[in-house]
């Protein structure tokens, strides 16, 4: 559990971070989103210390998280910076294995771990283990960059705007691992974005900033029925909101009995993709089928279209 | 078939032409300083051998002026050197009256002109081949073992600079142990003094600019005058601290060479280390302190290794002109190839400027080619990103 209480940080006269106070759950994805220069990276970089509040206080767990020395704080919280900041001297296996080594990790516990991460994302260690961050594409440096951050196993990972540089297709990809590693591990994570497509899909609270206040914070589907200001509405677009909210839901939620002619839909596709596939190829329903192939039932235009009107 | 010119090739073919054909190959003189006479290719060497490398010449000329393959032009500029090297030999003991031991001969500007042309067609085949660092270092040290082989193969024995060498064999050798000694002593100095100096002023904005200034205005002080100021406050330490006389420190001599050398490397050296460290990308910095490195760990894990191709080619900046400026060091009595140069300019005898000349130069090439290579080989494996 991760508790920010009233965090302001001023630089001079200038308040980037404003009196920010909120709890994030222990393995749960909290988003950050606001525009640039509204002090997201500042407060990330607070929770730990690479930049010193000028007031309040931030715990981890209960304790302060300056009752340990900066550094020793650092290594127990993962890290993921804008565009990847690999070491562009060290190979990828040196890379993933820089937090292990500063905890002094035995040599054969860090191979290991370092292999397990490369496996996990789809690296193979033997050959990507010893190239250097610039024989790699942009998609495989961001990987390295968040498997570094995860490597001595953090309980919170911070990440800023891990995905930006990436194209969509890669990016969709990166998404969909960070969301299966979550889960796989339970760590809870602080995420910072300007993408609000993003939020809402990673998200399981989104904490909308603007100009270093916190403006709202709550579930995604909270945020799309009830933004708390203008700044907010605008932030979510408008002509938007329909389509985000379907977004967060699973197919397999939106099942109803029946059947339909055509290529089946897996269970867990958002009910978004479901919606734009039935309007695309012009039919009213869909097959569903679950992850056996075993067929669930159907999804219906008509639904869909309920389901994405605001909430009572 | 249309023939066609290499830029270079006519450049080089103008300058060897003219310096076959025009420039005297070699000069005779009677003793080591009277004025000399002029001997052209076919008066310099015996009668089979002039027109041989008149052959050779016009040969690689023609190859070098035409575009031709990169293999033709290596053999060429190379077969050319070869008998240039051997053939000034011949030409001494050509040259070189029987059972006279007084007359000195020596190459004159037609023999250096094309040196100078053939050398410059090699460098550019060797640029145009793109070599590695180590192929690089591997022709170096070719080079300098054939031209060692020549040497002690006594084919060069009869011409003047060597004859001046046989008269000095001894201080030659010591001259040279003192020249290297102050040179990388110097340069060894500098890095001990100048890197953490570096360091300080990339931390401590305010100490940059201050530093750097003053230790520009030294780069800019004539080393005969930084001798001068040299001399009173090093005269007075070596009186007045006790032992530092004992430790060989005097206001003449070695002492304020030593000094002046390394007070004109430090500036190469911090300033390098400052641009070095400044170009060290914040992400790697920031990821740096992200993962949780020390400041310590961060300098030696992460700036220093990024800064260091940047550092060394503070290192090479020095090393080079330290051989060089270490020469100067002689007109203070702090020894070095110096000694010969100014004895020569002061006897008037050529070949003895040329004796402390030419190791200078060769050791400056050297260092040069040897730097370059390992700046090369770090940059290459610790390339920084561009993002
Ligand atoms: N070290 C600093 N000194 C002064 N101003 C800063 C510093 N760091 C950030 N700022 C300012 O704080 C504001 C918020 O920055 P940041 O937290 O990076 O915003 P975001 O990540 O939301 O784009 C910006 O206006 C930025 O210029
Ligand atoms: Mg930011």
């Amino acid at each position: 559990m991760i508790e920010i209480e009233g965090i302001t940080k001023r630089y001079d006269e200038t308040t980037v971070v404003d009196d920010v106070s909120m709890v994030i759950e222990p393995r749960t994805i909290a988003v950050i989103v606001g525009t640039s220069g509204s002090g997201k990276t500042t407060l990330l970089r607070m929770i730990n210390r690479l930049v010193e509040p000028t007031a309040g206080i931030i715990k981890l767990d209960g304790k302060d998280n300056r009752s340990l020395p900066g550094y020793e704080l650092r290594r127990s919280i993962g890290y993921a910076i804008q565009g990847h900041g690999l070491f562009p001297h060290r190979t990828v296996a040196q890379n993933i294995a820089t937090v292990p080594v500063l905890l002094g990790w035995d040599k054969a516990r860090i191979k290991a771990r370092v292999d397990e991460l490369m496996t996990l994302y789809q690296l193979d260690p033997e050959a990507y283990g010893p190239r250097y961050p610039h024989e790699l594409s942009g998609g495989q440096q961001q990987r390295v960059g968040v498997a570094r951050a995860l490597a001595a196993e953090p309980n919170v990972l911070l990440m800023d705007e891990p995905f930006g540089a990436l194209d969509p297709i890669i990016r969709n990809k990166a998404q969909e691992d960070l969301l299966a590693i979550q889960k796989r591990f339970g760590t809870t994570i602080i995420l910072v974005t300007h993408d609000m497509e993003e939020a809402v899909h990673m998200g399981d609270k989104i904490a909308v900033m603007d100009a270093g206040k916190l403006v709202q914070y709550a579930k995604p589907a909270e945020i799309l029925a009830k933004p708390a200001s203008a700044f907010v509405e605008t932030l979510v677009g408008a002509s938007e909101k329909p389509f985000r909210l379907l977004s967060l839901g699973r197919v397999s939620d939106a099942v109803e009995k029946g059947t339909a002619e055509g290529e089946a839909i897996p269970g867990d596709a958002s009910q978004r993709d479901a919606l734009a596939e039935l309007l695309w190829s012009g039919r009213p329903a869909l097959p569903v089928k679950g992850e056996d192939g075993k067929p669930l039932g159907r999804v219906t235009v008509d639904g869909l279209v309920k389901r994405a009107a605001r909430p009572a | 078939m249309t023939i066609r010119f290499d830029k270079l090739g006519v450049v080089i073919a103008a300058i060897a032409a003219y310096a076959a054909l025009v420039a005297p190959f070699a000069t005779f003189r009677a003793n080591r300083i009277v004025p000399g006479e002029a001997r052209s290719v076919l008066e310099a060497l015996p009668t089979a051998v002039g027109p041989l490398l008149l052959a050779i010449v016009i040969v690689g000329a023609l190859i070098a002026l035409l575009k031709t393959p990169l293999v033709l032009r290596l053999a060429a500029s190379v077969v050319a050197l070869i008998a240039l090297a051997i053939l000034i030999g011949i030409a001494g003991s050509f040259l070189t009256p029987a059972g006279n031991t007084f007359a000195r001969i020596s190459p004159a500007s037609g023999f250096w002109l094309l040196i100078f042309a053939f050398t410059l067609l090699l460098a550019d085949v060797l640029t145009r081949l793109n070599l590695s660092p180590w192929a690089r270092v591997g022709v170096l040290v070719v080079a300098a073992l054939a031209i060692g082989l020549l040497l002690i193969s006594g084919q060069w024995n009869s011409l003047s600079i060597l004859k001046e060498y046989a008269n000095r064999a001894d201080s030659f050798w010591a001259e040279g142990s003192k020249h290297v000694t102050l040179a990388l002593g110097s340069l060894a100095a500098a890095v001990i003094v100048g890197l953490p100096l570096g360091i300080l002023c990339h931390r401590v904005e305010k100490l940059r600019a201050g530093v750097l200034n003053v230790l520009n205005i030294i780069q800019t002080i004539p080393s005969i005058a930084l001798f001068g100021l040299l001399i009173a406050p090093l005269g007075w330490v070596a009186a007045h601290v006790p032992g530092a006389a004992a430790l060989g420190i005097r206001g003449i001599g070695t002492a304020p060479a030593f000094v002046a050398l390394f007070l004109y490397s430090l500036l190469p050296v911090v300033a390098n280390t400052v641009v070095g460290l400044a170009g060290v990308p914040r992400a790697a910095n920031d990821a740096a302190r992200g993962m949780g490195m020390t400041d310590r760990q961060r300098l030696f894990g992460v700036e220093f290794p990024l800064a260091f191709p940047v550092i060394l080619t503070g290192i090479r900046i020095v090393l080079v002109q330290n051989i060089g400026l270490a020469t100067i060091a002689a007109l203070i009595g702090g020894g070095g190839f110096g000694v010969f140069v100014f004895q020569g300019v002061g006897q008037t005898a050529m070949d003895l400027v040329l004796l402390g000349a030419v190791p200078t130069v060769a050791l400056a090439f050297a260092a040069a080619i040897i730097l370059d290579a390992v700046i090369e080989m770090t940059a290459t494996k610790r390339r920084v990103e561009t993002a």
